[in-house]
């Protein structure tokens, strides 16, 4: 009896280190994000304060200058969100249906020079984006698509397609070829197979991968800041920059903005998350 | 009409060739199975049937009609693999329906046809799991009637047993055996398993290398193996095998013990032939404890090493001639090993491989 009762308490003292251990990890992870938003509701002030003020008290100003008049602190936040948000789904899209077909035929189909493609691909993901933005700048300039949707849209879709590659190869690799095989037996043809079976059973894969390649989109800085530059093509990370003064930053309207930025990303992953979850433990199994 | 008929099948993988210039006629109606250890070519000659692997060289017809350069889609045909390849995403029902839904049959008749299958195969109450809930042979028996469903002209069968433990594939082997006896169409099945093929098929087709051994019924592969490869690859246990050398009417086997030839390859075999001497378990019987059907018979002395009981027959592990050979004892009694029994060898049932060339020398 007594060893039972031993065993269990290790065994529940165990459980509470565990706990402890996500709890201290989680918080390293949340905190920034969390303070972030409290700031974007406390007046100045108090975000400025040292030593730092714990309990928060509660403003909307920040919001309400955010979407004032361009005098009273306003930005143009609904012109950074339509473009981030074209600049981001238009890429994903293009990215993810060329990643889905490029790492279809990597899963599917062999080829001369496969393997060496593939690290190829994988290199340069190797390449800072940064690196690239000086000849991009000159280059986009001088074909005249600098500071335009369409030219960051490019750069995004070349930033993201070698990962959708690599991500839905795995997928697809796990699926048995005899799918569609079978497909093809009952009377589908290759296309068809594909869209009527192996897309939808990749569908998760698929989903993650999207939802990767929306974020670096939507959250990318580097690349936008050299790109763009007016407001009918500045991206919301871009817009935080407008917050920034030669003298002073104003910070909570910048975490205001940021909240703004932060939400949509959310919401969509809370959307997919399942599928997400699936995804990922799905593909985690690939070598 | 669903005959098949290959002429002179090959396929080259690159360089190396897995299947060489095969032919072969398949009957309306008939199974017959592909039988051969891997590597053999048989999943690869079913797969060209089938227009899931290019067809390399020669010809391969379905009802008459040369189907080398058709898709799949269009030969009529159905298939079910060794891994079930249901569609994960679909429900029973779905996964039965799916190929008259791909050639837009109108939905009571779609309705109509899987229930007529699901009916065959017990289905009913499973028409609305996901083949992740199913067990193995119930996946099996999905894949079965997905296959049903199209009414295809001729049903291939890639090793659909072999991921099912040993109860459920002797239940499931009955069950294409009587679905064969009731749909009556052209199956031609790919199994490396020799009871499977000898259980089965009207007509067995043995493979090797790419290159078909023998082709016949079950029985006629089992009494008249053209090679000693047959020999050994059909009936279990497989034939005993004994190296000799031809001594006028005798054969000295190489252990010290000499066998009248026997009638078969009486006058086919010349003085100081090398040749191997094989028979089956069923031929050589302790005394008293076997079935005799006249003609020849040589008595031997020989040392029981191991047994192998299995209710009504007994299978005897003894040494005859230096090599060692299994017996059967039907209705056995407890024997110790180490114990000497007499036995009895029916000669005439017995064969004469060449030693040179391993093939069957017999009238």
């Amino acid at each position: 009896m007594d060893r039972n009762q031993a065993h269990r308490n290790r065994k529940r003292g165990l459980k509470a280190l565990h706990f402890l251990a996500l709890f201290l990890t989680m918080s390293i992870i949340c905190i920034p994000g969390l303070w972030i938003v409290l700031n974007s509701f406390r007046p100045t002030v108090e975000i400025m304060a040292k030593p730092a003020v714990w309990i928060p008290s509660f403003t909307l100003d920040h919001y309400r200058a955010m979407f004032g008049g361009a005098g009273e602190g306003g930005v143009p936040v609904l012109s950074y969100f339509r473009n981030s948000l074209i600049v981001s789904v238009v890429s994903t899209a293009i990215a993810i249906l060329i990643g889905m077909s490029g790492g279809y035929a990597f899963a599917r189909y062999r080829f001369r020079g496969k393997s060496s493609y593939f690290v190829g691909l994988m290199l340069f993901r190797a390449v800072p984006g940064v690196a690239l933005s000086l000849p991009l700048f000159i280059v986009f300039a001088k074909v005249g698509i600098i500071d335009t949707h369409f030219g960051l849209i490019l750069v995004y879709v070349a930033l993201n397609v070698p990962f959708t590659i690599w991500l839905t190869d795995g997928f697809f690799r796990q699926i048995p070829k005899e799918l569609h095989e079978a497909a093809e037996i009952d009377g589908c043809t290759r296309w068809q197979a594909f869209w009527k079976v192996e897309f939808p059973v990749a569908r998760s894969g698929v989903a993650s991968a999207a939802i990767f390649a929306f974020l670096t989109s939507w959250n990318e800085f580097a690349l936008a800041s050299q790109l763009t530059r007016s407001v009918g093509s500045k991206t919301m990370p871009v817009g935080l920059l407008d917050f920034t003064a030669e003298f002073t930053i104003n910070w909570g309207g910048m975490c205001a903005l940021a909240v703004l930025m932060i939400l949509p990303a959310l919401i969509l992953t809370f959307i997919v998350q399942k599928h997400l979850i699936a995804g990922l433990t799905f593909g985690g199994v690939k070598g | 009409m669903s005959q098949v008929t290959l002429s002179n099948v090959v396929k080259y993988y690159g360089k190396s060739r897995a299947v060489h210039g095969i032919g072969l006629d398949i009957a309306d109606g008939e199974f017959v199975v592909l039988v051969g250890p891997s590597g053999c070519g048989k999943s690869t000659t079913l797969r060209m049937i089938a227009g899931l692997e290019a067809i390399s060289d020669g010809e391969v017809r379905i009802g008459g009609r040369v189907v080398n350069d058709l898709p799949p889609r269009e030969r009529n045909i159905s298939m079910v693999f060794q891994n079930y390849a249901l569609y994960p995403h679909m429900t029973v029902r779905e996964n039965l329906g799916f190929s008259l839904k791909v050639a837009k049959v109108d939905e009571a008749a779609i309705v109509r046809a899987v229930d007529e299958a699901a009916g065959i195969l017990g289905l009913a109450e499973l028409m609305d799991r996901k083949p992740a809930e199913l067990s193995g042979g119930q996946r099996q028996r999905v894949a079965m009637g997905r296959a049903i469903v199209r009414q295809p002209d001729v049903f291939l069968f890639d090793e659909p047993l072999s991921n099912l433990d040993a109860k459920l594939r002797t239940q499931m082997r009955v069950e294409i055996k009587k679905l064969h006896q009731r749909v009556g169409n052209t199956i031609i099945y790919v199994t490396h398993d020799q009871v499977e093929a000898m259980t089965l098929a009207d007509r067995i087709v043995l493979m090797q290398d790419g290159h078909i051994v023998q082709v016949g019924t079950p029985l006629e592969l089992f009494n008249t193996p053209v090679n000693t490869f047959v020999a050994t690859f059909i009936g279990s246990p497989p034939m005993n095998l004994i190296d000799g050398v031809v001594d006028g009417e005798t054969i000295a086997l190489d252990g010290g013990l000499t066998v009248p030839v026997p009638l078969q390859a009486q006058g086919r075999v010349q003085d100081g032939q090398m040749v191997h001497f094989g028979f089956r378990a069923d031929n050589l019987m302790p005394e008293g404890h076997g079935v005799f059907e006249g003609g020849a018979v040589a008595t031997l002395e020989l040392p029981v090493i191991l047994t192998e009981p299995l209710g009504t027959e007994t299978v005897l592990f003894t040494e005859m001639a230096g090599t060692e050979v299994q017996a059967k004892m039907l209705n056995p009694r407890p024997v110790r090993p180490g114990e000497t029994l007499k036995f009895q060898l029916m000669i005439d049932k017995c064969h004469v491989f060449d030693a040179a060339t391993s093939n069957a020398i017999r009238v």
